[in-house]
């Protein structure tokens, strides 16, 4: 049974365990436009939250992708390295970034729900 | 018709336009396929934010002529030219369109950002008898691509017929149009001024031509990109010579025997003695984007130079860019390593366009 949770820098987390996946959503994937160029961390990075680890550039511009809690990277999406457009074609599935092991699973919990996601993207409008 | 629209010198600009609606079956959306869509057929640019003047009077073509380095008196009337505002160090104040529309009578199209500071450094140096007159009051709108001119023809045959920077007076429509064949992608195209009020008019009547896409600013910078043509006031501006910049072409053989034009004793030196750096085509090894203001770094370790303009080229699907390094390193082939995200990325000087330029000829 997973649950997908939310952060304030547009991306999307689904916990599987103690594993969790990174993604942009859609709406990030929507203002990017179109992805030319995926770069995704190590595998064996340990990151801490918010720390930049992922760039995600469209035609128009160059975008960090964050940690969103703290842990070690242990995979990353080489199809949206090879053929980036999965990123636009499809954000919420295909197109992850990377998996990582989360050092405080706990703190998943802190991240937004879909609903709580949803009222913050109005309120950033 | 939806766009996202960007802030650009004062003005709501669209950066793409929303395709779900009018235009899905033409094109899917988006800056890659505004840009593939312009390469392939055809698409329309508002570019009404630039500025728009004339020049007339006895005199027009002199006066003008003290500020450029181009030939303005050997242009015959119906062509335009590319030529530079030029300052006493041999900076460039901006690039702009002239038009040569009667032996005392220039129209001049300039960049929307230093349209106030170009008017006014015009206007000071003006004499007696010559005026410039502000067109605020008009659109301009670019048709390019290689299905332009066929378009053209079923609505302005005169305007078809154009050479490559031919100028004409032509209704299109029963729009009363001023058409030059020229643009900013290096395709086959043309730029249209019209009366504000007859812009939206233009605009459908362009867009339902079933060639016809609408195509944001995104996609009118990477095809420019693609074209290795300069955008003011990133790869060419105040500091930068027309030597530097590579469009000492601009310059009139007569002017070169004179070279009275601000800065001309400057631009003569560097023609003599070499410029310092020179602006070159870049392309890096494999698909990250190295974008404006990446430093350039030599085989040896050395500054290099810098992006000036740096992006992603639809056509190629690889990252292009342009930007100036030192005259030692300018040759097509040098390798050189770009600093993108503090790690060294290879590249290579390649020459430009990135694209071939498919200009009416």
């Amino acid at each position: 049974m997973s649950e997908t949770r939310y952060t304030k820098d547009h991306e999307w987390v689904r916990l599987d365990g103690t594993i969790a996946t990174v993604g942009i959503t859609e709406h990030a994937q929507e203002a990017l436009g179109d992805v030319v160029f995926v770069e995704l961390p190590e595998i064996g990075r340990e990151v801490e939250a918010a720390e930049a680890c992922a760039v995600v550039e469209s035609v128009k511009a160059a975008s960090d992708v964050y940690a969103p809690l703290s842990g070690t990277v242990t995979e990353t999406n080489q199809a949206i390295v090879d053929d980036p457009a999965q990123v636009n074609a499809d954000a919420t599935d295909t197109g992850w970034f990377f998996r990582m092991e989360l050092s405080e699973p706990s703190a998943f919990e802190d991240l937004m729900s879909l609903d709580e996601y949803q009222t913050f993207l109005e309120t950033e409008a | 018709m939806g766009a996202r629209m960007v802030p650009f010198a004062g003005y709501a600009m669209p950066v793409q336009y929303d395709f779900r609606d009018a235009f899905a079956a033409r094109c899917k959306g988006g800056v890659l396929a505004e840009h593939l869509h312009c390469r392939a057929q055809a698409g329309i640019f508002d570019v009404s934010h630039m500025g728009q003047a004339s020049l007339h009077g006895a005199g027009a073509v002199a006066a003008l002529e003290r500020l450029v380095p181009g030939e303005i008196a050997g242009l015959k009337p119906g062509r335009q030219r590319y030529t530079l505002l030029t300052n006493e160090a041999g900076g460039i104040i901006d690039d702009l369109m002239v038009a040569k529309l009667g032996d005392d009578r220039l129209f001049l199209v300039v960049n929307a950002a230093c349209k106030v500071g170009d008017f006014a450094h015009i206007r000071a140096a003006l004499p007696a008898g010559v005026s410039l007159e502000e067109h605020d009051d008009r659109a301009l709108i670019a048709l390019q691509g290689p299905m332009a001119a066929t378009v053209m023809a079923r609505l302005c045959p005169p305007a078809a017929a154009l050479p490559f920077m031919g100028v004409a007076a032509a209704p299109i429509g029963g729009i009363a149009a001023l058409v030059s064949r020229s643009g900013y992608t290096g395709e086959d195209g043309f730029e249209i001024s019209v009366p504000a009020g007859d812009a939206e008019a233009l605009a459908r009547l362009l867009l339902a031509e079933a060639e016809v896409i609408p195509v944001g600013l995104g996609a009118r910078d990477s095809l420019r990109l693609e074209a290795g043509l300069c955008l003011y006031g990133h790869d060419i501006d105040e500091v930068t010579t027309p030597v530097e910049a590579g469009l000492t072409w601009v310059i009139g053989k007569r002017r070169k025997m004179a070279w009275d034009f601000p800065g001309g004793a400057a631009i003569r030196d560097q023609l003599d003695n070499g410029a310092p750096r020179l602006r070159v085509g870049i392309r890096p090894e494999g698909r990250a984007p190295a974008r404006e203001g990446t430093d350039i770094v030599a085989p040896d370790g050395t500054e290099a130079g810098s992006i000036t303009s740096g992006g992603f080229s639809p056509s190629l699907n690889a990252p292009i860019a342009m930007g100036y390094v030192r005259r030692d390193l300018a040759t097509d082939g040098t390798a050189m390593s770009l600093t993108v995200r503090g790690k060294p990325l290879p590249a290579r000087v390649t020459p430009m366009p990135f694209v071939p330029h498919r200009y009416i000829r």
